[in-house]
């Protein structure tokens, strides 16, 4: 139909503005036949499909308002007297940093509000991401031909983490020059190295003249450089991909059920970077966030009681905080396993997120792509796994809390701690055993809803003076979205005597993968589908019981 | 892969295919997926003046944002930067902060909530579906990438002229080192840098908080002073890296509830001077407990008991705080006796 329009248009040469426009782009560009592939493409609907876009939306807001921060923050170490509008702070000594960052909040109009969205933005975005990532974990969306996307969102998380970090750090101010500290009284713990890279890091010993600017350059341009690729490349694939959909009446894993793009997705989701965008500022006009003119200018003898950093970074503080402070002193040099060990638990514990989605795929085997979303129920060992990894990083949150909660909730910071550190060895085991109990129980209901069906609160009395509840039949729709999860059976070891009757030994990686698939899927792991039988059995006999 | 060897027909059916395609519930497939279910009309696809309502409401919504951008402009020119308000329940907040705020909040989220207001009830909502394409290439297409490749490489003879390829490898690893070494100057070598504070011998005690010489008498039992070596100045250049090593903490205990014999001889009639940056990652300590002797890092709860050489109590501290070895100069006057014996802050590898 277009190309019509557009041969008809070009022959008379006076098409209107818009097709005249959009013909000179084509003819430079080929955005014909990129339009023609995606204008009307389909998504499907879900709210938890729009998790993923609030990081996306507050991303783009974060950089726009970093944008103009840039333009009036200095990422400078020299110190100076200030003596400017904020009277409490007169004649003291304080970074230029501090100083510009005392002037976006109080001289520049506009500038503690764009300071405060980028800051809850930042929060927001970090918050969206981890939301996001349960989301694609828990449905099983980062299968083939996903896991690639997956890594990408895994490496946008930890890039988001440390891009925050950085930003938080400039201004400088007691707080944050505290956690700079922090980093790099941890950086010091890496053995062998850690003297080194401390000096290399902040030209010297700490604090140095440099590391504003160089976290500034990292902050501003190294690090969203790399993620704004990220990003990129997550959408392209999302696009490519086509988006995962619930399994439903009509939505199988070689289709794709929702709406155009153009109009309703590009109204929904374009309306909804607004309500993002509208939101934050909201939020930035009401509640205050980082307020650096009440913490002072650093310096590297003072410090603050209850000193906290951004949520994102509390499960590492927690780590630290919990860990006993062994350490091991040989041939003249330290192992500082007191911080050492946290760290490396720290990046073990995020790497498993990287990991998961190829451990899964070499368990069950499955080298099919899919489509289809699992309901976190029909999948209880990698929803059990991911509330155990959830369980244990949510009390290493308290535990980079534990003074804040000791002090709040009248505790005793001694027992806080020793609650975190049991906490994070028990928790995880004690979340996975419930979890898997519930999805089961959960899988149980939707068998007897559909054998039975659904409880419809009618008590009906039979002539001879019995009562009972009357069961309404499902819909075949809600039947079949029951029934339509795919079932896998523990993997075997292959047979260990080969086709000429020779004994092979089997190998242990064999063995390790029989184990695990069992326990992903072996009896007592997952309740079987209701089949075919079982339904005639009890609807052809004698109706209810 | 070991992968490969589970067998195909162990993975689960298809979702759907194992009861059949789209198709009605019957006798064999009480659970055959029905298909999409038909559309059902919203108030707006069949009642004009319900349309009308929805687009009166779009309307209105972009009307309020259009008022509060124009409120925004307004606010930026006409309140004071300065200007407080006491705004219930938020308390004394910035008048422009709060009213910039608010009207931005207001113009982005009234078009958000148009424009999904618009979505949801005025077009289609009617669901379609999209084919799916495998992601992977058809095996021709995988053959002639394969070919094609095979034919470039052969054509570029990188796997005949070995000398070629070896060479340029060699080149391709050597060439990324210029970036490593310029990399060198970003700081000096460690070197003794950690091992060294400024105190020596005979350097006098500054209390941090009135810049004046400290006496004996000025330190009171169950006070906690802050002390940095004499000479050192706010204003000078290197102040924070001097004073995040030299700081020290000064408390007075009676000599007989001194439980460490080295503290005591390194005392002067029960003052002590230890260090005040923590030996856990080096947050300076300032909560000091005067009955227990205790002091507390506010960072992450390391406790040190300052009447017993210092030893950690509690918390992920691995070792003791360093004590500077202190006495009284012939004018009366708290001075050093020497630098700290080991290195003060956190703990590194070389630290031995």
């Amino acid at each position: 139909m277009s190309t019509t329009a557009n041969t008809d248009s070009r022959s008379r040469g006076k098409a209107p503005a818009g097709e005249r426009v959009a013909d000179w782009a084509d003819g430079r560009l080929g955005i014909y036949s990129l339009a023609k592939a995606n204008m009307r493409k389909i998504f499907p609907d879900h709210w938890s499909f729009m998790l993923g876009e609030i990081c996306l939306y507050s991303f783009i807001i974060i950089i726009l308002t970093g944008v103009y921060l840039t333009l009036f923050f200095h990422p400078s170490m020299n110190e100076v007297e200030y003596h400017g509008s904020y009277v409490p702070m007169q004649g003291q000594l304080m970074s230029e940093a501090y100083k510009s960052t005392l002037e976006i909040s109080f001289d520049v109009r506009g500038g503690l509000l764009i300071r405060q969205i980028h800051h809850w933005a930042a929060i927001i975005f970090l918050a969206g991401m981890f939301v996001h990532m349960m989301r694609v974990f828990f449905t099983g969306a980062f299968r083939k031909p996903r896991e690639i996307n997956w890594l990408f969102g895994f490496l946008l998380f930890v890039l988001g983490m440390f891009t925050g970090f950085t930003g938080y750090s400039l201004p400088d101010d007691l707080l944050s020059g505290t956690g700079v500290r922090f980093t790099q009284g941890a950086i010091l713990s890496v053995p062998i190295v850690g003297t080194y890279i401390s000096m290399f890091l902040f030209g010297g010993e700490f604090p140095g003249d440099d590391f504003v600017a160089r976290f500034y350059s990292i902050h501003i341009l190294l690090l969203p450089g790399i993620m704004l690729g990220l990003v990129v490349g997550h959408l392209i694939l999302v696009f490519y991909h086509k988006h995962t959909q619930f399994a439903g009446p009509g939505r199988t894993n070689k289709n794709v059920v929702g709406m155009p793009l153009l109009p309703v997705y590009m109204a929904k989701a374009g309306g909804f970077f607004f309500l993002v965008f509208g939101v934050i500022a909201l939020i930035a006009g009401i509640a205050t966030v980082n307020p650096i003119w009440a913490l002072g200018p650093y310096r590297a003898d003072q410090v603050s009681t209850g000193a906290q950093p951004d949520w994102y970074m509390g499960f590492a503080e927690g780590l630290v905080r919990a860990m006993p402070g062994w350490e091991i002193n040989l041939w003249g040099h330290t192992l500082v396993l007191g911080v050492f060990i946290p760290l490396v638990i720290f990046g073990l514990f995020l790497a498993l997120i990287a990991v998961y989605p190829f451990i899964e795929s070499w368990v069950t085997g499955d080298k099919r792509e899919h489509h289809i979303l699992d309901r976190p129920r029909n999948a209880p060992t990698r929803t059990a796994f991911g509330v155990a990894w959830i369980t244990a990083y949510m009390i290493m949150l308290i535990g980079g809390g534990n003074d804040i909660v000791a002090t709040h909730f009248h505790l005793s910071i001694n027992a806080v701690t020793w609650f975190v550190r049991i906490g994070f060895f028990a928790g995880p085991v004690i979340a996975f055993i419930v979890t898997k109990r519930i999805c089961l129980g959960l899988q149980r209901r939707d068998k007897d809803k559909v054998l039975h069906g659904r409880e419809s609160g009618i008590i009906k009395r039979l002539p001879h003076g019995e009562f009972i509840e009357v069961h309404e039949p499902l819909s075949q729709e809600h039947m079949y979205t029951l029934t339509a999860h795919e079932q896998y059976k523990p993997a075997e070891i292959g047979p260990t005597v080969d086709e000429n009757g020779v004994e092979r030994k089997a190998k242990s990686s064999e063995k390790l993968r029989a184990k695990l698939s069992n326990a992903y899927y072996g009896e007592g792991n997952q309740i079987p589908k209701p089949t075919v039988e079982e339904y005639r059995e009890i609807t052809s006999g004698h109706g209810h019981h | 892969m070991s992968s490969q060897d589970i067998p195909e027909e162990n993975l689960p059916a298809e979702q759907g295919a194992a009861h059949g395609a789209v198709g009605v519930a019957d006798e064999k497939h009480p659970f055959a997926d029905p298909g999409l279910p038909p559309h059902e009309h919203r108030i707006q696809d069949i009642d004009e003046r319900a349309a009308k309502r929805s687009e009166r409401t779009v309307a209105l919504l972009f009307t309020v944002s259009m008022l509060a951008t124009i409120g925004f402009i307004a606010s930026f020119v006409a309140i004071d930067v300065d200007k407080s308000v006491y705004i219930w329940p938020l308390g004394h907040i910035s008048a422009l902060n709060f009213a910039l705020g608010v009207t931005l909040g207001i113009a982005l989220f009234t078009i958000g909530a148009g424009a999904v207001h618009w979505a949801r009830t005025l077009m289609s909502d009617v669901e379609v579906a999209d084919e799916r394409h495998p992601i992977e290439a058809s095996p021709e297409v995988r053959e002639k990438v394969f070919a094609d490749f095979k034919q470039g490489a052969k054509e570029s003879a990188i796997g005949r002229r070995k000398l070629i390829r070896t060479t340029m490898f060699g080149a391709l690893t050597l060439v990324p080192l210029s970036g490593v070494v310029l990399l060198r100057d970003l700081g000096p070598l460690p070197e003794e840098k950690l091992r060294h504070t400024l105190w020596s011998k005979g350097k006098l005690l500054v209390n941090m908080n009135t810049n004046e010489p400290l006496r004996p008498s000025d330190v009171a039992v169950g006070s906690l002073t802050f002390a940095k070596p004499e000479g050192l100045e706010e204003h000078d250049h290197g102040f924070q890296n001097e004073i995040a090593k030299a700081a020290l903490m000064i408390v007075r205990i009676q000599p007989e509830n001194i439980k460490d014999k080295r503290e005591l001889e390194w005392s002067h009639e029960g003052i002590v001077a230890y260090s005040k940056i923590c030996t856990h990652v080096g947050c300076p300590i300032s909560l000091y407990e005067q009955q227990t002797h205790h002091v507390l890092c506010p960072c992450h709860q390391s406790t040190f008991d300052l009447s017993d050489g210092a030893r950690v109590i509690f918390g992920p501290a691995g070792h003791a705080l360093p004590q500077l070895r202190i006495g009284v100069n012939d004018e009366g006057y708290l001075e050093a006796l020497g630098d700290f014996e080991e290195p003060v802050g956190p703990a590194f590898w070389e630290r031995g």
